[in-house]
């Protein structure tokens, strides 16, 4: 198990390494391929593992919880580890069939970075304690702020500054609220952190609690916090946008999900559902207004973030239960979603709704790729969203929380529109006059690529009853303190 | 506790928040140094009390508590790196523009752009 956990951690950072190092673009390929595939197999190996066996912990150079690092396997990581790693092995495969289009990311760079970046979200899901987690958010912002500006163009600088200003707000916030927490509990261990925390004064309690959902609601793009993400995603080389947009922000809510539920902050609940709400129907009108794809995707991503804030925001075992089943919904099919905006800018020469159309008549291959993840987007049966999207609803039912009920099956048909008008504008209709992208790249790959992450949010769906027991469970060790004692023994 | 520390971390962090909110970014990487520097001190505040440098075997009771320490130079190499990322960034944008102001975004520009449009109409 020792092997598995650091293999999810070191792999990509030795693909990373050798990729850098390698003089032909074929080695470079290998290498990166080879990290992340190792960490992505490792991921699987552990999660079968730890559902049989139970959480696992590593303890970092046999330091104990109070001074040392505990890496952490319990039910909950390992259910969205293999779910992140094979969706960045899958974007990394398309990166490879497309490098050679306008819209592509430059090879030398893009390829090791998104290893250095899988190294990021492998640790921040699989640390036990608040400063690594610090250490790792900062891995993945630092490796996403090169992603994003490498190429140098006027576009991406501009929207650089401000996701870079953003999320180095938030993160020396995050520091300064480190110092908080060490300074009233004595420690940053988390496992420490859930026992101490509910023992402190209500005022510091809450003050932490609100204190951390700032910090993680500005990564995670919750409303009122969220204006740096549908600006800057959009600049980026489609491939990369796709990884921000199926990882980053869900690695903030998934740092919420752990964090708040651990230390017990259900006074916050009632303040979490408000901003849900809001978030939601924000994102859904922001999507509606826009009249680029990769615009009103990048939207939906924070209307997304909406549903998985209601889960949690409800603080019951069927609340949190629904928030991971529609954070494992959610990273691919928004992968997805982006991918297939690649295809269409690869094929039209541009994601504009204005200037495409009629690509149903000519490419039916991506539009069926594309009304596959859409429609689960919109949470329609059988797809995946709706399973995900049923369980967020049904416990908001059970909690009595009628409103905020009303306010997801109103997003849900705000996000139905807004996918009806990417299909009006981009599918249906006459084709534009010869805007045929300059560089084809490799169709078969970028295809190939598309449909193995496609298939892959059918068997979400397909296999939606295994992977709810999964997500109860998972929920239930993190409410009870089944992870506490296993960090703690 | 001392107070001169609590006032270097107030003053440090309001100097900081102050310079972030300007529009170039030369002012905003100098904000950030100041907020890195606010947060270092507050996590040695969080350390306790001060003491004899916390060495194994020196058989002196009351050291100082390693544990932020170690924190903080960790957070001091990572804000050192991003200054310098962002200084790249100016550069860049320098390169570009000429200047090293941040730009407006796009939705900014849009809506600008409609409300002028708008009072064209009503006019």
């Amino acid at each position: 198990m020792n092997a598995l956990i650091a293999a999810t951690i070191i792999a990509p950072l030795l693909g990373a390494a050798l990729g850098l190092m390698a003089r032909s673009s074929l080695l470079r390929d290998g290498a990166t391929i080879a990290g992340l595939g190792t960490a992505a197999a490792a991921a699987i190996a552990l999660l079968v593992r730890v559902a049989d066996e139970g959480t696992y912990v590593v303890r970092v150079g046999g330091w104990g919880p109070e001074l040392g690092i505990a890496l952490v396997a319990d039910l909950f990581a390992m259910l969205v580890l293999p779910v992140a790693l094979v969706i960045i092995l899958v974007v990394e495969i398309f990166a490879i069939g497309q490098r050679r289009t306008a819209w592509g990311a430059n090879p030398e760079l893009a390829g090791p970075l998104l290893c250095v970046l899988t190294t990021g979200v492998s640790l921040a899901i699989l640390t036990g304690d608040l400063f690594t987690l610090f250490v790792a958010f900062e891995l993945i912002l630092v490796s996403s702020y090169v992603l994003l500006t490498h190429q140098g163009r006027r576009g991406q600088i501009r929207a650089g500054m401000t996701y870079v200003v953003m999320n180095l707000l938030s993160s020396t916030l995050f520091l300064l609220g480190l110092a908080f927490v060490y300074a009233a509990t004595g420690t940053v261990n988390m496992a420490l952190l859930a026992e101490r925390i509910p023992n402190l004064p209500s005022g510091v309690h809450l003050g932490i609690g609100a204190w951390f959902f700032i910090v993680f609601g500005t990564k995670a793009a919750i409303f009122p916090l969220f204006s740096w993400l549908p600006d800057s995603y959009p600049t980026a080389p489609t491939t990369i946008t796709a990884v921000f947009a199926g990882l980053l922000t869900k690695i903030g809510i998934y740092a919420m999900i752990r964090f708040h539920t651990i230390t017990g902050m259900d006074e916050l609940g009632s303040v979490m559902l408000i901003i849900a709400g809001a978030t939601m129907i924000i994102g859904a009108l922001g999507a509606l207004a826009q009249s680029n794809v990769k615009r009103i995707l990048s939207f939906h991503i924070i209307s997304q973030i909406g549903y998985m804030l209601m889960g949690l925001g409800l603080f019951s075992a069927a609340g949190t239960t629904g928030a991971i089943l529609f954070l494992i919904h959610h990273m691919p099919v928004k992968t997805v979603l982006f991918l297939v905006g690649g295809l269409i800018e690869n094929d039209q020469g541009t994601s504009s709704l204005d200037r495409s159309g009629g690509l149903a008549a000519r490419r039916p291959l991506i539009a069926v790729f594309f009304a596959i993840p859409a429609l689960s987007l919109a949470g329609l049966p059988p797809f995946s969203g709706f399973v995900a999207k049923f369980a967020v609803i049904s416990a908001g039912i059970s909690s009595g929380a009628t409103l905020i009920v009303i306010v997801a099956l109103l997003a849900g048909a705000l996000t139905l529109l807004s996918m009806t008008k990417i299909w009006i504008g981009v599918f249906w209709g006459t084709p534009p006059d010869a805007t045929q992208a300059n560089a084809p790249g490799n169709r078969t790959i970028m295809l190939a690529a598309t449909g193995l992450a496609v298939t892959g949010t059918l068997a979400i769906s397909l296999f939606a009853g295994t992977l709810f027991e999964l997500s109860e469970r998972a929920a239930d060790d993190l409410r009870s303190s089944a992870y506490v004692e296993a960090v703690t023994k | 506790m001392s107070v001169a520390l609590l006032v270097a971390v107030g003053g440090l962090t309001s100097v900081g928040l102050y310079l972030i909110t300007a529009r170039s970014l030369s002012r905003i990487i100098l904000g950030f140094s100041l907020l890195g520097h606010a947060a270092v001190i507050a996590l040695l505040t969080a350390g306790g009390p001060p003491g004899p440098a916390p060495i194994a075997g020196t058989g002196t009771e009351s050291t100082a508590n390693p544990v932020p320490q170690a924190l903080a130079l960790t957070a001091i190499v990572i804000s050192f790196g991003l200054a310098l990322f962002l200084l790249a960034l100016a550069g860049r944008q320098h390169q570009l523009t000429g200047d090293d102001l941040v730009e407006d975004d796009l939705e900014d520009q849009r809506v600008a752009n409609a409300s002028a449009v708008d009072s064209e109409g009503t006019r």
